[in-house]
């Protein structure tokens, strides 16, 4: 035990080492960076109004705070997302329990949704669904963009939940069916319990993918986070200062995310 | 009883190929209530392979196995209802490494036997004291030595009270001084009635406890004898020279 405390703590001191390079490297060449750009605008002539962006942030209006665009944007942008998480680990799910499934046709169904999916274009297949699908069907913007962005994430989530369940050994099955468990059972009570640590680092890849992708509803006018830049832009002509903030939600958000996963990997971890 | 009534696994004419090559020619043997089986053979020769055909854990794909009165086939049901009675002990334990010894011993009566939960853990316990470790109900299987958690399997197969079980190998992946601790296990539910199919090398729990050993070569069973005469003498050429290689080690 003292054994391993010691290594750990040697570890960490490494760890924390590398940690401080790494930091400062960082900070090297974003100040580089923000000079670069700077400057550069400076030359433009650009006219940075910094101090307009709060409103875009919050309004005070009597008394009482308001959300501004930016925020009501990322409203949009997380519920979207949020919808799009849950329709995706499901549509994932179906799809890779039917890739993984004796039914023929299941795998066939499975591979060639994978396929399409996979070999097209995200922009063009959310043209096909705003323009062909949702007139049909009459749906709006914003659950077109959850559909299509859930049928295009679903596929890479199925792929990983494939992937997850197949790393479970297979001695695990056996037992499994050797005390009489049905195959649903088995997933329920061994495999699955067992895939997800193995396929939370990779999911939440794809969490964050599905945040950034998002902004692609802009094409199609929902309101959301990149849209109402697009939007606030057109109006005030504020292009870096907008294009920069916008930049840095989705950054905080993504980064707030991987955070959290990491967060909790830690705490399962110590638990078994 | 009759003779059909005490017959609890009918193989007959079994074969299983994997690809081109055929792990099992033609295996056939009948097993009764309360007999204890033992299966000897080189590495590679289908004692694995026909085992796991008892429980479905292999598709055979010739001849006809029946397993206290149902035939195996596609149906699931009917392949469900065999694995309820059908205990089986791994190599290499498979214990489920995310749940505690508990769990892992009340997860198969309560799913597959629809016990309940109070019920599925006195059973567990019981069985818990026959493999002597209750003290370590709590713990997960990657806490225990490795004979533990191979006694831990033993009590999970017998937590869903079955008429059969088979083990295979389930020595051969212990430390040596493991290898009793289990062995005992064993001996003792053997020497309660269990019926039972062990596949092993260990020769001398072979003597102990068998009433029948089989000696299985290249998917074929090339001898079956009460132990004293399987030991004492050999008819196949193939056995003795068998026997020679494990017993002069
Ligand atoms: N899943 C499998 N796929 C292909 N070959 C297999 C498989 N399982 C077993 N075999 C082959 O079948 C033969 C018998 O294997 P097995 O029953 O495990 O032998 P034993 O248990 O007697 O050592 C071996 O040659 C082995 O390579
Ligand atoms: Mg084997």
């Amino acid at each position: 035990m003292s054994v391993n405390r010691k290594a750990l703590f040697r570890y960490w001191k490494v760890s924390q080492q590398s940690r401080v390079v790494a930091t400062l490297q960082y900070l090297v060449f974003m100040a580089s960076l923000v000079w670069v750009v700077v400057h550069g605008a400076n030359q433009m002539g650009y006219q940075w109004q910094w101090y307009n962006i709060p409103e875009y942030f919050y309004k005070v209006f009597e008394g009482e705070i308001y959300p501004g665009r930016l925020i009501k944007g990322l409203g949009v942008t997380v519920d979207l997302t949020l919808w799009c998480v849950g329709f995706t680990l499901l549509t994932g799910l179906i799809t890779a329990l039917l890739r993984m499934s004796d039914s023929i046709s299941g795998r066939w169904l499975s591979t060639i949704y994978l396929e399409l999916v996979r070999n097209t274009p995200l922009l063009v297949q959310l043209y096909l669904f705003y323009f062909v699908f949702s007139p049909i069907f009459g749906i709006d913007r914003f659950w077109t963009g959850v559909i299509c962005l859930t049928f295009y994430e679903g596929s890479f989530v199925a792929e990983i939940i494939r992937s997850g369940v197949q790393s479970v050994e297979r001695g695990q099955w056996e037992a499994g069916d050797s005390i009489g468990l049905t195959r649903w059972d088995n997933y329920r009570y061994i495999v699955i319990p067992q895939a997800i640590p193995i396929m939370l680092p990779p999911l939440t890849g794809q969490i964050i993918n599905l945040i950034k992708h998002s902004s692609i509803v802009s094409v199609i006018a929902v309101a959301d986070l990149t849209t109402e830049g697009r939007n606030i832009i057109a109006d005030t002509f504020m292009s870096f200062e907008i294009w920069f903030t916008v930049a840095g939600i989705y950054l905080v958000l993504t980064l707030s995310l991987s955070m959290f996963v990491t967060w909790l990997e830690n705490r399962t971890r110590v638990r078994t | 009883m009759t003779d059909t009534d005490k017959r609890v696994i009918r193989l007959d004419n079994v074969s299983k190929s994997f690809g081109n090559f055929q792990a099992l020619k033609g295996v056939s043997f009948d097993i009764n209530h309360g007999q204890k089986v033992v299966v000897c053979g080189p590495s590679g020769s289908g004692k694995s392979t026909m085992i796991r055909c008892i429980n479905r854990l292999e598709e055979h794909d010739g001849g006809s196995i029946t397993v206290n009165g149902v035939e195996l086939t596609d149906d699931m049901a009917n392949i469900l209802a065999v694995r309820r009675e059908v205990g089986m002990v791994f190599q290499q334990f498979n214990l489920f490494p995310h749940l505690t010894v508990l769990d892992n011993l009340t997860l198969g009566p309560m799913r597959s036997r629809g016990a309940d939960k109070q019920q599925a853990q006195g059973t567990a316990m019981e069985y818990l004291e026959r493999v002597r470790i209750p003290d370590q109900a709590n713990k997960y299987p990657s806490q225990l030595s490795g004979g533990q958690q191979q006694r831990v399997a033993i009590a999970r197969s017998l937590c869903m009270k079955p008429k059969i079980m088979l083990f295979d190998e389930p020595t051969s992946a212990l430390d040596p001084e493991m290898i009793k601790e289990v062995l005992d296990v064993m001996i003792e539910l053997a020497e309660e009635g269990m019926t039972m199919i062990v596949v092993t090398h260990e020769m001398g729990f072979a003597k102990t406890v068998a009433d029948t050993m089989i000696f299985m070569d290249h998917g074929e069973i090339v001898e079956v004898a009460p132990p004293s005469e399987f030991f004492s003498s050999p008819r196949s050429e193939r056995t003795q020279l068998f026997l020679s290689q494990i017993l002069s080690h």
